[in-house]
C-alpha cells in the first residue's frame, strides 16, 4: 500500500523509506513557530527545562499578531519576553510591529515557509501552509519549545481524508465558501486526526489565496493538516519569494484514504456558518432577515489580497449601512501598502468603513471590535464559538469577504451577486 | 497513579475558547487565568472544583485553538481528570505535555452523571462511578505517552534522552 502525501513528507522528515497511519514517529522540523500569546508560555517551559539555545536561529519563527500593536499593559509585557528572547537567540525570522503581519498570511508571504517542509506552529492556524505543498500543523506551547530546543518533534502517523475537487467556483464564491461547505458536510470532528488531501482538476483551478483559506480552516473539521498538491500554481508563487528551495512530494497512486468526498465547485453557493459553531453552515440566500451589527473582513483566513480585492469591488462608490461598523483588517504590512496604493484604502473609508493595521485583534475577541451583549457580527474568520468575539450572548456569523462586504452595504445577511 | 471526586458534566464540542477565554490571554500566569476556567459555560465551575475532581464531557472535547493555556487551567483549578467521548487533537497533544491526565470512554462520558462520585486509575483505565457502582474500561495512554508522563511532561522526557534520539 502506498503513501499519502502528508505520510511521504513526514517519513522524508523522519529518515524512514516508509510510514503508516497510526505509527510514532520523530521527525525533523524544517520551521517551528509562535506567536505573542504562545510563545510566552513556550520560553518559560523552554527555560524551566534547562535549554539555553534555539536549535537553528533562522529555523524559528515568532511573530507578534494577536494582541499588536500592544492592547494593553499585560500584553506589552509578553511582547517584551518574546522580542527580548528573540533579540538574545538571534531569531532571524523575528517580527515586531512595522514588519509584522497575521503570521498566516506573513509566512508564505515572505517565503519563510516552501512546499515539501514539515512545519509546527503554537497556533492552531498553522494548517494554512499545507496550500504550498508542505505538512504543517497547530501544536501547544510545550511542542513549540521542544521544537525550539531540539528541531524535532513527536507525531502519529494520520490517516487520510481524500477531497476530489471538480468544477470552477462561481464569481461570487472563493476558497471560503468551499471550506465552509466541506465543515458543514462532515462537522467540526469530521477529520479529527486525519489529513484533509485535496487533488482533482479542480484543486488546480483554485487560486493560492483559496488554497490558503481552504487549507486554513482544516482545523475547524478537527484535521491535523489540509494539504494541496504542488502545481504550476504553488510554483509560480514560491518563485522568487521563497527562502528555501522547495521539495515536491505527490501521494501514491495506490494511497490509501479513510473515504473520499467529492465536490463539484461549480455548485458551490455563498455559505454561511451560523452560531456557534463552524459546521452550523446555510446557504446565505436562505439568511436574508438577520439583520448584522457589524462585519469584519481579515483575519489569517481571509486577510489576503484577493480578499481586499472582493472588498475593494463590491464596497467602492457605495456606503456601507447605517447603525453598522464594518472593519478591515489587511493581513500584512504589504497587504495593507497594496491596498493604500491602489487608491482600496481610500475607498473604504469613503464607504464608511475602517480599517486597522495588520492584527488577529477582533477574531478571538481580543480588542478591535469587541461586541456587546445581544449584538451580531458577520465575520471573515474562522470561529463562531459562544463569546469567541466578545460577550457570550453576542453571535458571530462566519462568510467570505464576498458575502462580508454585500452584507456591509445592507446590513442584512446578503449574498452578493455580479452587478447589483 | 488515580484520582477521585466530583463529576462536573458538559455537552460536546467544549472548545477552547469556553475553557479559557482569549480576552484573558494577555498573561501566560496559570493561576490567574484558572480564575476564569469555563466561566463562559459554567460561571460556578471555580467557585465549586476541587482537587480531584473530574470533568465529563462529549465528543471532540477542547476544540478549537492551539492555547495550552486550556488544559492548563484545568489542571490548575485542580482538575484530577478529564474523562470525553473524544478529545479535539491539539488539546490532547497538550493536556499530555502538561501532564494533565485525559481518558476516552463513550459509554463512561455518556452514562456518567453530573455530581457523581468518581474513581479513575489511569494504569489500568478503569473508571468506577462511585454513585452508580458501575465501572468502565478506558484504554490506558500507550508505553510512548506514559513515558512523557512518568517524566512529567514532554521536555523533562527530553532532558532525560528517552525519547529522544
Amino acid at each position: 500500500m502506498g503513501m499519502t502525501m502528508t505520510q511521504k513528507i513526514l517519513a522524508a522528515h523522519a529518515g524512514l523509506d516508509k510510514v503508516e497511519a497510526g505509527q510514532l514517529i520523530n521527525a525533523n522540523l524544517d520551521i517551528v513557530l509562535g506567536n505573542d500569546i504562545t510563545t510566552p508560555v513556550a520560553i518559560n517551559e523552554f527555560k524551566k527545562a534547562g535549554f539555553t539555545s534555539v536549535f537553528d536561529r533562522d529555523r524559528v519563527a515568532i511573530v507578534l499578531d494577536h494582541f499588536v500593536p500592544n492592547k494593553d499593559i499585560k500584553a506589552a509585557e509578553q511582547s517584551k519576553t518574546c522580542r527580548e528572547f528573540s533579540c538574545s537567540h538571534c531569531i532571524s525570522h523575528f517580527y515586531d510591529v512595522g514588519k509584522m503581519g497575521i503570521e498566516h498570511a506573513l509566512l508564505p508571504e515572505q517565503g519563510v515557509v516552501t512546499a515539501g517542509d514539515c512545519i509546527i506552529g503554537a497556533d492552531s492556524h498553522t494548517c494554512t501552509y499545507g496550500a504550498l505543498g508542505a505538512f504543517s500543523t497547530g501544536v501547544g506551547s510545550t511542542d513549540m519549545a521542544a521544537g525550539m530546543a531540539t528541531g524535532m518533534a513527536w507525531f502519529k502517523v494520520p490517516s487520510a481524508i481524500k477531497i476530489h475537487l471538480t468544477g470552477k467556483l462561481p464569481s461570487n464564491c472563493s476558497g471560503k465558501d468551499v471550506i465552509l461547505t466541506i465543515i458543514g458536510m462532515i462537522g467540526v470532528d469530521g477529520a479529527l486526526y486525519k489529513s484533509m488531501e485535496f487533488t482533482g482538476e479542480g484543486a488546480h483551478g483554485l487560486s493560492m489565496d483559496d488554497r490558503l483559506c481552504i487549507c486554513n480552516m482544516a482545523i475547524e473539521a478537527g484535521a491535523k493538516n489540509g494539504i494541496f498538491p504542488v502545481d504550476d500554481v504553488t510554483m509560480a508563487y514560491l518563485k522568487g519569494r521563497s527562502e528555501r528551495e522547495g521539495v515536491v512530494f505527490e501521494a501514491d497512486a495506490d494511497a490509501e484514504y479513510e473515504r473520499t468526498i467529492e465536490i463539484d465547485l461549480s455548485q458551490i453557493v455563498p455559505t454561511v456558518a451560523c452560531p456557534h459553531l463552524p459546521e452550523n453552515t446555510h446557504p446565505a440566500s436562505e439568511l436574508h432577515g438577520i439583520k448584522v451589527d457589524q462585519v469584519v473582513i481579515g483575519s489569517c483566513t481571509n486577510g489576503r489580497m484577493e480578499d481586499m480585492e472582493a472588498a475593494y469591488t463590491i464596497l467602492k462608490g457605495k456606503k456601507i449601512a447605517d447603525g453598522l461598523r464594518c472593519i478591515i483588517i489587511p493581513g500584512t504590512m504589504q497587504i495593507l501598502r497594496a491596498c493604500v496604493e491602489r487608491g482600496w484604502y481610500t475607498a473604504f473609508i469613503d464607504a464608511g468603513a475602517v480599517v486597522s493595521t495588520p492584527t488577529c485583534g477582533p477574531c478571538l475577541g481580543g480588542y478591535m471590535g469587541i461586541l456587546a451583549a445581544g449584538e451580531k457580527c458577520l465575520a471573515t474568520t474562522n470561529r463562531n464559538f459562544v463569546g469567541r468575539m466578545g460577550h457570550v450572548e453576542s453571535e458571530v456569523y462566519l462568510a467570505s469577504p464576498h458575502t462580508a462586504a454585500a452584507t456591509a452595504l445592507t446590513g442584512y445577511i446578503t449574498e452578493y451577486k455580479e452587478g447589483e | 497513579m488515580n484520582t477521585k471526586g466530583k463529576v462536573f458534566k458538559y455537552p460536546d464540542n467544549v472548545d477552547t475558547d469556553v475553557i479559557i477565554p482569549a480576552r484573558y490571554l494577555n498573561t501566560p500566569d496559570a493561576k490567574e487565568l484558572a480564575l476564569h476556567c469555563m466561566e463562559d459555560i459554567d460561571t460556578e465551575f471555580v467557585g465549586k472544583v476541587q482537587a480531584g475532581d473530574v470533568m465529563v464531557a462529549g465528543w471532540n472535547f477542547g476544540c478549537g485553538s492551539s492555547r495550552e493555556h486550556a488544559p492548563l487551567v484545568i489542571k490548575t483549578c485542580g482538575t484530577g481528570c478529564v474523562i470525553a467521548k473524544s478529545f479535539a487533537r491539539i488539546f490532547y497533544r497538550n493536556a499530555i505535555n502538561i501532564g494533565l491526565p485525559i481518558l476516552e470512554c463513550e459509554a463512561a462520558a455518556e452514562e456518567i452523571q453530573a455530581d457523581d462520585i468518581v474513581e479513575v486509575n489511569f494504569d489500568t483505565g478503569i473508571i468506577t462511578d462511585i454513585t452508580t457502582g458501575k465501572r468502565y474500561q478506558a484504554q490506558p495512554f500507550p508505553p510512548f505517552i506514559q513515558t512523557i508522563i512518568q517524566c512529567g511532561g514532554l521536555l523533562n522526557s527530553l532532558k532525560e534522552g528517552e525519547n529522544h534520539g
